[in-house]
């Protein structure tokens, strides 16, 4: 920590103590969360393991002298681009988890083996390429400030990049719009065509509608069952979303019964 | 502590998110080991930045950046549409060019 | 030379009939065997106005010619599809449509019974058709036309009962064999063309006269060997007995008197290429002598009528060649003793036919006997034709053959003495086969079942046989008579320097000679065959044996020809199908089971895909790796 407070990197090619500890603090982290990406079974616990990951990365940004895309990193891939997963997370089912049983013959060993294997051959080349090679350092190219740098960068000698991605941008965002766009192919649902439906049905039963929740049991929350005249409870009466999610309230208390024997 | 460290651990990231890639079934597990693959290889870049003594590679891992943004909207926008037809996110289950 | 508008006619007639009987089918079921017989009459009517016209015309112009269309125009081959009416193609043209008239007539009888009559009609009219083309083609290729359409009537009319395995494989061998002819007469087309740039008879004539020796003589050699083919000669004889398989009137017309005399007449038209080329004549000779006694041979030991008439056509025939390749003076004389052939043997045939009809279709000779009292106009005209061919004065034969033994004898020198005596003993062979024929048939006691009813035939059939046997009696006589024929062939066949000086015989020695020779062969067939056992003696001497083997010329023909041709074609096919194939089944079994082992590759997973690609990227940080070491 010296003169610049944007610099935190001291020596050229040796990086100062605290940069030291924090990156032997934090990238064990890191790599633990990344492979627990690999191993956790639900895919929210990923997504937040990647949250995890990617503040990670925009504090070793900063440390590294690059200010901006560390800011950039936690705004627009922590905040939007993670909650854009979790959105599509809570879209597809955020409870959905997969088996790990791999059901593609062949997959997973090569897998690993090419992983490990490449991952071993990169950090091999990277020994032979790095061997006494001096790192410049940041401190003259961000004189002016790491903002004002990337700037003067992209709107000169980059601008016709700049421009480019623009467009790309764009386009991702009407292509995604022309992808989530459904196709209405028949009018929804009237009242009038869910009644008849419902007389149309093999049996009456439901003929007058479900029966709403909580209706002659003791309390009328959303996940209590309604009682029938029987005193048996009634499991349609209850959202379906809440009892395929498992989120209803057994109905053996409430049963005819039980409620009597309280009432004694 | 060498600068070269940073580079080991964007190897590693890259790694593991290639292995995710390989191994998980769920498209959205999936992307965002893509999504890991790009943040390794932007601290690569960010660190040849610091290596080389400019601010080209911080440009680039920008417009890298850019790019996974891109991706990120028209890749979930497919996956809503696969969800919406078939009920399910494994990539396994899109296989009808199988055989 | 003049142009007649007329020509055309003779081949339109013929062949509009033979379109009109094969597309109407069935619907001229009633009417179209006379139709047929009309038509084969009128052209034989235009055939007589256009001998009257060429009689009325002197010198030059006595020949006519009419251009149809221009054919071929390539480079510089120009062919326009040309007829030549002279005096050679006349004698042919009254030849085939008035014995062709005939026949038709006799057959309307003959094929009465017969589901397809129709359809045999149609094929005989375009027989006549393509015959008269044949004959009337001012060019090689024009001959060529007719020469394959005459080819093709024969193998459809030897094969009209082709549901018999035996027939259609008689024409099969028919076909075959006239190929390996025609591939001679295509060569010869073809070195004509080369040679001269031309392939009609005036360029061809017109180059003749300064080409070299050697092409001459090749050009000869192919026609000699067209002509072996077509009027079964050797070495291509042997189709001509199996032929017989066709019904008698097709016999008669085609494998007697016209069809296979093409030969003839093909070396008579070609005869500036013959006179030109000694070598050839030569050939043309041995083959002549060698058929001719062959057939005689052959004819000797056949016990089926019509394949002992069809033994002593092909060795009158020899006799023909023989005449033509005796120099200019020859062709007079083989033309006449071809169309006194015409005549007898054509007269014969239909005898024979006559005979067989009344004998429920037997044809073995020895199952019959005596039928000259049941059938005695059958055997007055057979008998007739009998004496024509035995040159027997005054009769049709002694004027032709006597004139061809009197010839081959002036050849001079030891040849003459060969060809002479050679034509001499054949003239004796045949007196004893048809001898045998005419006793085993008519005369002695009947050895048919008496099931059997023979009977005379109706006046259709018999009313041929006396206008044909009439022809055997007198057309010798009149062709002869003042030289008449030999000068009115004089402009084409060219034989003013006939060298007549040297005559090592008298032609009364000859007769004399002849005769005598005739009388003893006839006398011992009489002697011998005064008893005849129903069935063949197996005790017979060697030279019988081989003659009933037809001196053995199938099994050659199969020995040499067929069975090697047959294994190369099989190791041809065993070639094809397992290295030609086998390397292309070979191909597509590699990239099959390449296929089958990558398809697995192809599972539709793209985490599959991905690990492939992976795996690529590791690959090629390998190479990366172990490059940069």
């Amino acid at each position: 920590m010296l003169h610049n407070s944007f610099h935190f990197a001291l020596t050229v090619g040796r990086t100062a103590t605290p940069e030291a500890v924090q990156f032997w603090i934090l990238a064990p982290l890191a790599v633990i969360a990344a492979l627990g990406i690999l191993v956790v079974k639900k895919a929210v616990h990923s997504a937040l393991l990647m949250a995890w990951v990617m503040v990670t990365l925009a504090i070793f940004y900063i440390a590294e002298d690059a200010l901006f895309l560390g800011i950039v990193q936690i705004v627009v891939y922590t905040g939007a681009v993670m909650m854009l997963f979790l959105f599509i997370l809570m879209l597809v089912g955020i409870d959905s988890s997969e088996s790990f049983v791999e059901n593609l013959k062949g997959q997973r060993i090569p897998s690993i083996v090419a992983a490990i294997g490449l991952g071993g051959l990169l950090v091999s080349l990277l020994g032979r390429a790095t061997v006494s090679a001096p790192a410049a350092g940041l401190v003259a190219a961000n004189a002016e400030g790491n903002v004002q740098g990337i700037a003067k960068l992209l709107f000169t000698q980059y601008v016709w990049a700049f421009e480019v991605v623009s467009a790309l941008l764009i386009t991702a965002a009407l292509g995604a719009m022309v992808l989530a766009h459904s196709q209405k192919v028949r009018s929804p649902f009237a009242q009038r065509d869910l009644s008849i439906a419902r007389f149309r049905k093999s049996s009456l039963g439901d003929a007058a509608g479900l029966p709403a929740s909580g209706v002659f049991a003791r309390r009328n929350a959303v996940d209590v069952p309604a009682l029938l005249p029987d005193g048996s409870p009634a499991p349609t009466s209850v959202s379906q979303t809440l009892r395929s999610r498992g989120d209803i309230i057994t109905s053996a208390p409430f049963a005819l019964e039980a409620i009597e024997e309280q009432e004694d | 502590m060498d600068i070269s460290n940073y580079l080991y651990l964007s190897i590693i990231l890259f790694t593991i998110g290639a292995l995710g890639v390989l191994i998980r079934r769920n498209a959205i597990v999936i992307f965002m080991c893509i999504e890991l693959m790009l943040n390794a290889s932007n601290l690569a870049l960010v660190t040849f930045s610091r290596i080389h003594g400019n601010l080209d590679g911080q440009v680039a891992s920008f417009f890298t950046m850019v790019v996974a943004a891109c991706e990120v909207v028209v890749g979930l926008a497919i996956i809503v549409t696969i969800y919406r037809s078939r009920r399910s996110a494994s990539v396994d289950d899109a296989s009808l060019l199988k055989n | 030379m003049r142009t007649s508008s007329h020509l055309v006619y003779l081949i339109a007639l013929p062949l509009f009939s033979s379109a009109i009987l094969l597309l109407l089918g069935r619907m001229a079921d009633k009417w179209g065997h006379i139709f047929a017989t009309l038509i084969s009459a009128s052209a034989f009517g235009v055939g007589v106005f256009e001998f009257m016209a060429m009689h009325s015309h002197t010198g030059a112009n006595r020949a006519a010619t009419q251009k149809l269309f221009e054919w071929i125009s390539v480079g510089n081959l120009k062919v326009d599809a040309s007829l030549l009416l002279d005096q050679l193609s006349i004698c042919f043209v009254l030849l085939i449509t008035g014995v062709g008239t005939l026949i038709h007539i006799y057959s309307i009888a003959y094929m009465d019974h017969d589901k397809d009559r129709r359809r045999f009609f149609a094929y005989l009219n375009f027989f006549i058709a393509a015959m008269l083309l044949l004959v009337l083609g001012n060019s090689y290729l024009n001959l060529y036309v007719g020469w394959e359409g005459v080819g093709l009537a024969s193998y459809l009319l030897i094969g009209f009962w082709n549901h018999n395995q035996t027939y259609a494989v008689a024409a099969k061998k028919a076909f075959i064999a006239n190929r390996i002819g025609d591939v001679g007469l295509s060569l010869a087309i073809m070195i004509c063309f080369t040679q001269f740039g031309a392939v009609s008879f005036d360029g061809v004539k017109a180059g003749a006269s300064h080409a070299s020796p050697a092409a001459l003589t090749a050009i000869g050699a192919m026609l000699l060997l067209a002509a072996a083919g077509k009027s079964a000669q050797f070495p291509l004889q042997s189709w001509l007995g199996d032929a017989m398989a066709g019904p008698t009137p097709v016999s008669a017309l085609i494998h007697a008197a016209t069809m296979v005399t093409a030969g003839v007449y093909l070396i008579t038209r070609s005869n500036f290429i013959f006179d030109a080329s000694s070598t050839a004549r030569i050939l043309v000779v041995t083959v002549g002598v060698i058929t001719l006694l062959f057939g005689a041979i052959v004819g000797t030991a056949k016990d089926d009528i019509k394949k002992a008439l069809a033994a002593s056509t092909m060795s009158q025939i020899g006799y023909m060649i023989l005449a033509t390749g005796l120099g200019p003076v020859g062709y007079a004389f083989a033309i006449m003793h071809l169309l006194t052939h015409g005549f007898f043997k054509a007269g014969m045939f239909l005898g024979a036919g006559s005979v067989m009809h009344g004998m429920d279709d037997e044809i073995n000779m020895r199952k019959y006997g005596g039928l000259a009292k049941l059938m005695p106009i059958t055997a007055v005209t057979f008998g007739l034709g009998y004496l024509a061919i035995l040159g027997v004065p005054p009769f049709a034969g002694f004027y032709s053959k006597d004139k061809i033994i009197e010839t081959a004898f002036n050849q001079g020198g030891g040849k003459g003495i060969i060809l002479g005596g050679a034509a001499l003993l054949g003239a004796g062979i045949t007196a004893f086969y048809m001898t045998r024929v005419v006793v085993l048939t008519f005369a002695g006691a009947k050895r048919w079942k008496d099931g059997s009813h023979p009977h005379e035939s109706s006046v259709l059939m018999w009313g041929p046989m006396v206008v044909l046997a009439i022809g055997s009696i007198a057309s010798g006589f009149l062709l002869s008579a003042g030289g008449a024929l030999v000068n009115w062939l004089q402009p084409v066949v060219n034989a003013s320097h006939a060298e007549g000086g040297k005559e090592l015989m008298k032609p009364l020695v000859v007769s004399v000679l002849a005769l005598g020779i005739v009388a003893l062969g006839a006398g011992y067939a009489i002697i011998k065959y005064r008893t005849v056992p129903e069935v063949a003696p197996e005790k017979v001497s060697i030279f019988t044996k081989i003659a009933r083997k037809d001196l053995y010329q199938d099994i050659f023909n199969d020995a040499v020809l067929v069975k090697p041709g047959t294994a190369l074609t099989a190791g041809l096919v065993a070639t094809d199908h397992h290295v030609i194939d086998g390397a292309v089944r070979l191909v597509g079994w590699v990239i099959g089971e390449v296929s089958d082992v990558l398809r697995k590759l192809q599972n539709g997973y793209v985490r599959s895909y991905a690990l492939m690609m992976f795996v690529g990227v590791f690959i090629g940080a390998l190479i990366l790796w172990v490059v940069t070491a």
